[in-house]
């Protein structure tokens, strides 16, 4: 088909005005750096000489907002490209500093650097950080380094290219084609074949066909999806509406859960920017393909995010699962064949398209094609959202990326995929992660939350905090589901409050393992795996809750007494004074003493006592 | 069509909609709560009816479609363990009190449990239900009690698919949802019919219909009152289910002994208030059809499609047809004239009885309209089929053996026209044989309008009387009906008769019937029950009914005389105010 626009000419455009916008300072504007401030810390830029020619160096500065670097534990990062510098927990007040010094003077401010946990030294460069020197962005490539909000920022980076080639070339199947030889698979957490899931809705081409993106993005502490929607929601559009080419499909809802008001605002702009672009709309670049595009915001239901409660969300009904078959690609939004793919799937979409199948299929192992995004966080030194080939071990994601355990702990164990995944120890820290690999281990990729674990961390209560979030979040329709994840979460509760039995493992095993096998939807299915994984791993730490009553990582407060050394007290009344239940009493340069019953165990008196007297077993 | 391996044996399949249908039908069975074949959204739910697929683990029979050369175990250790977790589960967090509950020995959770042998320390191992929830009784018809409830969304799927009326919903989520009426009013106040299609799938007590068998009891063993009972045509083509019989075994004759052998003092049949029924609406029909009355006329015999249009659609209320329905005739007739017949009955000790397949005709009994001047009701008690064959149990009744009897005279004798009332399509086919003769004036050899006939919701026929050209659609189920009120109001309908049955497949299907959500041939054995009767009968045609002609010659001189108006038609009213659907007008 001949398109009426040359995108060609228009990334030559887009990318010349970027030239002139002078020196390009990046700041952070997601979510995370929004919450520290990233646009106090803009507008003071913008204050100091943004657009103005003050500076030797370069006749101008331009101040960009971008979506999420991932960083966000060290937020608010600004990054200046051209200087080859990362500064770090920026705040409003060291705006003057970063412009007067660095911007002008030529010197970097050292005490905003990042510093390396391990070698304590300071890094410059974004690269060499070791939080990003071993990640391979391709669904994240543009986060953090284009202006989210502006559609020629993404026209200058390639976007709507392949859309453009793909609707000129007009060959539908050899899109499908492409996406099937990347071998792309699902990263919603399924992980079931993008491309195939693409020709069986293909097959169904004919009257009206939708295609629907699932960012419903509901575990707890995944944030990649709201990341690429708030950094580069031109990416997901673009991918949606070469997904909408290939099947056929002329209309296309993106889901999003209202918690992300950013993201809405951000792809209902980036969808009106390209609707005035006609990048959608009504006959695309004046072809005859037209792809119309709305939003619709969650109301906050977990479950959502599988893929009929999904479609019967938007349908307006209750966000309940429903039986398949018949599955959405014959049979989906109000009755028709629909195409549901994650976020991220369809961002890699236009960089597949781009860069061909070849290239994608490289990376990764033999059945994990490309790159995962993953949300690392707990006791490791750099935290936040990073994307790695497929087949990165866990050891370089923790020690490498992850720079190491927090604070000298000891490696305990990775919970991997939420609270649909399970628990990985030592003994996988070197199997390459791949879809398969995770799931002959007992644990899923998911949507790639990846908590990790010290030797303080208590693994029965893991299990029941991620039990407490799938109870809460089951729909209610069916059984093993509904009141399965309720008394699992029941006997969980009753193990760390040292009121444990025996026979409670065994019930709780055979609960978990009927509530996987018999539940309706994905939630209930992989809802048990927490218990089942953490019961496969670390049966001895549910024993010693039961039979001794005894927490090994000190963390359950039923099982932890506070307990003061006489020979280190030395009688000063500190403790007793900070008490807030007034459980320590004594005499005055005599030891004091602790009244368990009164003890509430919150550990005041611990952190009061300046002698170290007061210890917590 | 093809071929599957249930449990090592090679069985067929053809159209069936899952693979539960081709278990159930080659002779095997796994237990189902939230499955019903009525209802067409497949809800898969319960999760009881799993099996073992080979090469796709554990399925919900219920929602897989039956594929050739599948291989399937229904009753292998997993799926097994699968439903006693389920059913420990269920009982963990259900009121145990299966003695007082009004669904014991009816009851599938109950049921299920035993036979899966679930023990009181297998269901302690689980946190247990601690508070109960209200008991909701505000409503005649129906008793909702949530603790009882499993969540199968029979109930739902009910009300919205047959009904459109989607009363039952459910609210919250997760262990904390429940199934109640629109921001958690109770049923008295909301837009509920009392159709009872609900506790009609309803696996457990979780909706039970509303028990009038006590006070009953207490005025028969009450030697000042002479209790007079009538029963509804479909009540008879039912009754014996739950005493072992067939479904559609006509029990007209040992019901009269029965209710007799109960206590109850007269017995009288609805049938013959039906064929009075189709000598005042006949009547009316014809005037509307001469004289430019409102057209369509729509029947008025069902209690919740009239309560349907009075909280819907106020509007049209006036398509209604003025007469009452039969049970409410009977209960006037019997007030009125019965103390003339019978002296020994007054109108102080005078009790009226009437059993229904029905449970809105409880509510439509206490309408103001039928209100009598010292306060009561024309009828003071209406029980459902249920009710009445549990009374007959307690009191040591024999009903297959016992010797049948005639109904009491003078309004005991029925036509086969009054019978046929109880399926849909019956009251217009009953319509037509009298209308035929009266506006041509000519006998009518062949009764039987076939078209009319059968249990699916929508039937439309087109009558010829010698030149009159009459149209009828007949249909059952609310949610029809809806559409034939936009149809009217869009002024698309062609047809001047509207037949409308709330039930599906009409009376015989009634909330108040013995239980049968399992077994979708069983309204059809009761619609063949009910033809058959038909088909026997002395009298055919309704104006034919001699106790009917008597009772225009000796007190009601003809159809829609004056004292006719009196004693058979009726009023209607807008009952918006009644429900939280007025709320914000």
């Amino acid at each position: 088909m001949t398109l009426n626009i040359d995108i060609k000419e228009e990334q030559k455009k887009s990318q010349e005005q970027m030239a002139k916008q002078g020196l390009r300072v990046l700041v952070c504007a997601g979510t995370g750096c929004v919450a520290n401030g990233s646009l106090n810390v803009i507008k003071k830029f913008e204050e100091l000489g943004a657009n103005v020619s003050t500076l030797t160096a370069h006749d101008k500065m331009t101040i960009v907002p971008t979506g999420c670097h991932g960083f966000c534990e060290q937020g608010v990062l600004v990054i200046i490209p051209d200087m080859h510098v990362t500064y770090v927990k920026v705040k409003e007040t060291d705006v003057e500093e970063i412009y007067e010094s660095h911007i002008k003077e030529g010197k970097p401010v050292e005490r905003l650097l990042y510093t390396d946990p391990n070698t304590q030294q300071h890094v410059f460069k974004n690269e060499e950080i070791n939080f990003y020197a071993k990640q391979t962005r391709t669904a994240l490539a543009n986060c953090g380094k284009i202006n989210a909000e502006c559609i020629e920022e993404a026209i200058a980076v390639r976007g709507y290219e392949a859309l453009a080639n793909a609707i000129k070339e007009n060959n539908p199947d050899a899109v499908i084609d492409t996406i099937e030889k990347s071998g792309l698979r699902g990263r919603g957490g399924g992980g079931f074949p993008t491309g195939r899931k693409w020709r069986f809705t293909a097959a169904n081409k004919g009257g009206k066909s939708y295609v629907v993106c699932n960012g419903d993005e509901g575990d707890p502490g995944a944030f990649m999806d709201r990341s690429i929607m708030e950094g580069d929601p031109h990416k997901l559009i673009e991918g949606m509406a070469i997904a909408a080419f290939a099947i056929g499909a002329d209309e296309g809802y993106i889901y999003v859960r209202a918690e992300y008001p950013l993201a809405i605002k951000r792809l209902r702009k980036a969808i009106a920017d390209a609707e005035a672009k006609n990048f959608l709309g009504k006959n695309i670049m004046g072809s005859d393909f037209s792809f119309d595009l709305h939003i619709k915001e969650g109301a906050g239901a977990f479950v959502c995010g599988e893929e009929t409660a999904l479609i019967a969300s938007i349908e307006g009904e209750r966000g309940m699962p429903r039986p398949k078959p018949p599955f959405p690609a014959n049979k989906g939004l109000f009755g028709r064949p629909t195409l549901i793919n994650n976020v991220e799937t369809l961002a890699n979409v236009p960089v597949i398209m781009l860069n061909g199948a070849d290239w994608f299929a490289k990376m990764g192992t033999e059945a994990s094609k490309g790159t995962k995004t993953f949300a690392l966080t707990g006791d490791v030194n750099n935290t936040g959202l990073i994307e790695v080939p497929m087949g990165t071990t866990l050891r370089e994601i923790v020690f490498d990326i992850g720079g190491g355990m927090r604070d000298g702990k000891k490696f305990k164990a990775v919970q991997i995929g939420g609270p649909s995944g399970g628990c990985l120890t030592e003994e996988h820290l070197d199997i390459p992660m791949d879809y398969d690999n995770l799931i002959k281990a007992g644990a899923m990729v998911g949507s790639g939350g990846l908590v990790v674990m010290s030797d303080k961390t208590c693994i029965v209560e893991v299990a029941r905090f991620f039990m407490n979030f799938t109870q809460n979040e089951s729909c209610g329709k069916c059984i093993p589901c509904r009141e399965g994840t309720k008394n699992m979460l029941a006997i969980l509760q009753k193990i760390v409050d040292g009121k444990g039995e025996m026979e409670d493992i065994e019930t709780l095993e055979t609960l978990a393992k009927n509530v996987k096998e018999g539940s309706l939807c994905g939630l209930g299915k992989t809802a048990p795996n927490p218990v089942l994984s953490t019961l496969k791993y670390f049966k001895d730490e549910y024993i010693a809750h039961i039979k001794d009553k005894n927490c090994p990582a000190g963390v359950c407060t039923s099982m932890t007494t506070y307990v003061i050394d006489e020979e280190k007290c030395k009688g000063c009344s500190k403790c007793a004074r900070n008490c807030p239940v007034g459980a320590i009493s004594g005499e005055i340069k005599h030891p004091y003493t602790i009244d368990q019953d009164k003890c509430i165990k919150c550990g005041v008196c611990v952190s009061n006592c300046p002698f170290k007297a007061i210890e917590r077993k | 069509m093809g071929k599957m391996i249930i449990n090592g044996k090679e069985c067929e399949f053809t159209n069936e909609r899952n693979v539960l249908e081709v278990i159930r039908k080659n002779g095997f069975n796994v237990p189902t709560f939230c499955y019903r074949p009525d209802l067409t959204k497949d809800f898969g739910a319960c999760r009881m009816c799993v099996v073992e697929i080979d090469g796709r683990m554990i399925q919900a029979s219920c929602t897989t479609p039956p594929a050739e050369g599948m291989v399937i175990k229904t009753n292998t250790e997993k799926v097994r363990s699968i439903r006693k977790t389920i059913l420990e589960l269920l009982l963990a967090n259900h009121d145990r009190e299966c003695t007082t509950c009004d669904k014991s020995g009816n009851c599938e959770l109950q049921k299920y449990s035993e036979e899966y042998g679930i023990k009181d320390a297998d269901v302690k191992k689980f946190s247990q239900k601690k508070e109960l929830l209200p008991i909701d009784d505000s409503a005649y018809t129906l008793v909702r009690d949530n603790n009882k409830c499993i969540l199968c969304g029979a109930c739902v799927r009910a009300c919205d698919e047959h009904q459109g009326l989607g009363v039952l919903a459910f609210t919250n989520r997760g262990s904390r949802t429940v199934v109640q009426p629109m921001v958690g009013k109770d049923l008295a106040h909301s837009e509920c019919i009392g159709c009872g299609q609900c506790a009609a799938v309803c696996p457990t007590g979780a909706l039970t219909v509303k028990s009038y068998t006590e006070q009953v009891w207490e005025e028969l063993m009450n030697p000042e009152k002479k209790v007079v009972v009538q029963f509804a045509p479909a009540v008879r083509v039912a009754l014996g289910e739950m005493f072992g019989l067939e479904a559609g075994e006509n029990m007209t004759e040992k019901l009269n002994a029965a209710l007799r052998a109960l206590g109850f003092d007269l017995v009288f049949d609805t049938n013959f208030s039906a064929d009075l029924t189709i000598m005042e609406e006949g009547y009316e029909f014809i005037d509307r059809l001469n004289n430019g009355g409102k057209l369509p006329l729509f029947t008025s015999c069902c209690p919740g499609w009239v309560k349907f249009l009075e909280l819907k659609h106020p509007d049209m209320v006036d398509h209604l047809s003025s007469c009452r329905s039969p049970q409410a005739m009977m209960g006037s007739i019997i007030r009125e004239y019965i103390p003339q017949y019978y002296p020994e009955v007054t109108k102080e000790n005078l009790v009226s009885v009437s059993i229904m397949p029905c449970t809105g005709k409880k509510a439509e009994a206490k309408r103001d309209e039928f209100k009598m001047a010292n306060g009561g009701y024309e009828i003071d008690y209406v029980l459902t089929t249920q009710e009445i064959a549990r009374m007959i149990k307690a009191a040591g009744i024999d009903l297959k053996n016992i010797k049948g009897e005639k109904a009491d005279s003078p309004f005991g004798k029925y036509t086969g026209a009054a019978t046929i009332f109880g399926v849909s399509g019956g009251v217009a086919e009953a319509a037509a044989r009298t209308a035929y003769e009266v506006v041509t004036g000519e006998e009518l050899k062949d009764v039987v309008i076939n078209d009319m006939r059968g249990t699916h919701r929508v039937k439309t026929v087109e009558l010829d009387l010698k030149g009159t050209k009459v149209k009828v659609k007949i249909v059952n189920t609310i949610a029809e009906a809806e559409k034939c009120i936009r149809e009217i109001k869009e002024g698309k309908a062609d047809y001047q008769l509207l037949e409308v049955m709330a039930c599906p497949g009409g009376c015989i299907n009634g909330g108040g019937q013995p239980i049968s959500c399992n077994d979708s041939t069983i309204k059809e054995k009761r619609a063949q029950g009910l033809y058959q009767d038909d088909a026997q009968g002395e009298y055919r045609k309704s104006h034919k009914n001699p106790d009917v002609q008597e009772l225009y010659k000796k007190h009601l001189e003809k159809p829609n005389s004056h004292k006719a108006h009196e004693l058979l038609h009726t009023t209607y009213t807008n009952r918006r105010k009644d429900c939280y659907i007025s709320a914000g007008e």
